[in-house]
């Protein structure tokens, strides 16, 4: 996680206790008087990140009559998986759609994504790492420009799209919507993994006699292994947290995760707020796991290309 | 950098030139092409998709508005009205919408400076810390990061709620009073921006300072030794050592969070869901949501602005992630 630690921060750091050199020596007292209140900052904006979520898996698994109180408990000492049992079963809304049939709803919408827009943006990093053509430059400015377009600006023209397309309110229209809003980032960021396997290596397979098709598969696909989960997850994460659009294109029994729990949290009777932090947590369950796997990748990759640039 | 290496003649390690090489990239048997079948081939599906999805939406909504398309010439099936600039000049003279855009960028500039200056203070921080300490902050901020931005949302609104929330009990008991017994922090716009600030850093922050943490690691260490022998103070040494090495990231991420700040939509949509004045509080995105299905016409043209001013900000971006592409 914090894999992007060059050497020089951490000299910065240790030495200076060790080796009392004149010069080392002052700057370690200057530096030392402050270390608890250093520490103690470190503190604070560890609690100050970590509430809002403990919070939330904190009254998940609090019982109602507690929640509602004027004195919050701050530690689910009545343990209850009630609410949990209530976010499941319980439909956002009359005649909306329940969490088991949203989940099933986001995994098939996200899943889709992944693996589509994986084999779109593998094919075309290849082709843009790996040949030199007429046109591969404005392609890639291309991409950059098609990136920035702020889809949510459209939403009203993409809606009447899918509507003639009679996709409204289908599952596959929302794919189509998520695919192409993760497409650009995702071929961008793969080229860069394709770019970093040197080309000698398959040169060298197909002197060892592979052809060049065995060369690919059997060299450079392995080393792109890592880059492809990694931009996978990435279009997991966007899809399965994407609401503007989920919002307007599903209704009813098609809702998404996303519009179930606004439906869910904003229902007319008196909401249930721990059957909404039940909801929230498992919302953002998979979501904070997957994020640890491809965290270092996400700044690493626009910290090399800036400074170099 | 081995960008531009066709596949069997990596001999010549050149990387600059555009030209297609004249040995087109043979597989087994000649195949002496003029036209890059094979790359356009492997581009085909992402082109068809961008060109389907982006650009002919893009251009379509740059058409309509142009006219004065509603739903009903959708439902009866008539052509619509060219009514020249007339959208345009009703946007911007008639409506709320130029409270809306100035709203939007006063949040964006204070939801930045507090982002980016939060983050540089952060990463100076985890600078200074050991190990241990600095996994501490890392777990926090990467939580923090990956919360779903609804699930934040909802879980803010709930502990500055009215009645039950945490942040009115806090204020009760440390003023010993029963001042904020009910007070009701969505109601007021002010205050709704306040909360609304406080989850969009929150959860802005981290990225920001991760990233110039991982940018702060590339200033040479020597440098700044060199720069504190010479007498430089810590303030001399940001501002003369350090800022130079991480100009390009700080643009970086100004230009991005400036993006991303502007394009809010998820946090003020719940936010507003759950006890504010929709009218008061909306910014650009929740603005277009709000007008609904109907005057197509209209809706387009608030589009089209948004797609230039975004594109404009953006500009930058692209720029620089060019750079990075040839260098």
């Amino acid at each position: 996680m914090t894999t992007q630690i060059s050497p020089a921060v951490q000299l910065a750091e240790t030495p200076g206790r060790m080796t009392p050199g004149p010069q080392k020596a002052r700057r370690t007292h200057r530096r030392r008087a402050p270390k608890v209140v250093v520490n103690t900052v470190a503190i604070l904006v560890f609690l100050c990140s970590v509430f809002p979520v403990y919070w939330m898996v904190n009254m998940s698994f609090t019982p109602s009559n507690q929640i509602i109180s004027r004195t919050p408990s701050f530690f689910p000492f009545e343990f209850t998986m009630k609410n949990y049992v209530t976010a499941w079963t319980r439909e956002a809304a009359p005649g909306q759609t329940d969490f088991p049939h949203a989940l099933a709803s986001s995994l098939t919408v996200a899943l889709a994504v992944v693996v589509v827009c994986a084999l779109f943006a593998f094919l075309a990093s290849i082709a843009i790492a790996r040949f030199a053509f007429r046109g591969r430059y404005v392609f890639i400015v291309s991409v950059l420009v098609v990136q920035m377009v702020p889809g949510e600006a459209m939403m009203f023209t993409i809606y009447n799209m899918v509507d003639d397309w009679r996709l409204m309110n289908t599952l596959v229209g929302l794919f189509i919507v998520h695919l192409a809003s993760v497409v650009p980032f995702t071929i961008w960021t793969l080229r860069g993994f394709v770019a970093g396997v040197p080309a000698d290596l398959e040169e060298a397979a197909q002197i060892d006699g592979c052809t060049k098709a065995q060369a690919f598969w059997k060299v450079t696909f392995p080393l792109l292994a890592p880059g492809l989960v990694s931009t996978g997850i990435f279009a997991f994460i966007q899809s399965w947290n994407e609401f503007t659009m989920a919002l307007l294109l599903m209704k009813g029994y098609n809702l998404t995760l996303p519009p179930w729990l606004n439906s869910f949290q904003s229902a007319t009777e008196a909401t249930n707020w721990g059957a909404v932090m039940a909801g929230s947590t498992l919302i953002a369950l998979p979501v904070v796991i997957f994020f640890l796997f491809v965290q270092g990748r996400m700044t690493g990759g626009l910290v090399s290309g800036a400074v170099k640039g | 950098m081995s960008a531009t290496l066709t596949e069997h003649d990596a001999a010549p390690r050149t990387p600059g030139p555009r030209p297609p090489k004249p040995d087109a990239p043979a597989a087994r048997g000649p195949k002496k092409r003029k036209f890059p079948f094979a790359p356009w081939m492997l581009l085909a599906p992402s082109i068809i998709l961008l060109v389907v999805m982006v650009v002919y939406p893009t251009i379509l909504m740059f058409v309509t508005s142009f006219t004065d398309l509603e739903i009903k010439n959708k439902m009866l099936g008539t052509p619509a009205n060219f009514v020249g600039f007339d959208n345009y000049v009703e946007v911007f003279t008639k409506s709320d919408f130029p409270a809306v855009l100035v709203r939007s960028l006063t949040l964006m500039v204070i939801l930045t400076v507090l982002i980016v200056g939060g983050g540089m203070l952060l990463a100076l921080l985890m600078l200074r810390l050991t190990k241990g300490w600095r996994l501490l902050v890392s777990v926090g901020l990467l939580l923090a990061w990956a919360m779903p931005p609804l699930s934040a949302t909802v879980v803010f609104g709930w502990i500055f709620d009215t009645d039950y929330g945490v942040v009115n009990w806090l204020l009760n008991t440390i003023t010993g009073t029963q001042d904020f017994r009910g007070h009701g922090w969505l109601a007021d716009p002010l205050s709704f921006f306040m909360v609304l600030i406080i989850i969009v850093v929150w959860q802005g922050i981290p990225f920001a300072a991760f990233t110039l943490y991982a940018g702060l690691g590339q200033v040479p260490d020597e440098v700044l030794e060199a720069s504190q022998l010479d007498g430089a103070n810590a303030w001399q040494r940001f501002r003369l050592i350090v800022m130079p090495y991480l100009r390009n990231v700080v643009t970086a991420v100004i230009v991005l969070e400036t993006i991303w700040n502007l394009r809010i939509f998820t946090q003020v949509y719940a936010l507003q869901q759950q006890g504010g004045l929709a009218s008061e509080t909306n910014v650009l995105g929740t603005y277009l949501f709000r007008q609904g299905l109907g005057e197509f016409g209209v809706t387009a043209a608030i589009g089209v602005f948004m797609v230039i001013l975004l594109m404009g900000i953006s500009y930058y971006n692209v720029r620089s992630s060019l750079k990075e592409e040839e260098a």
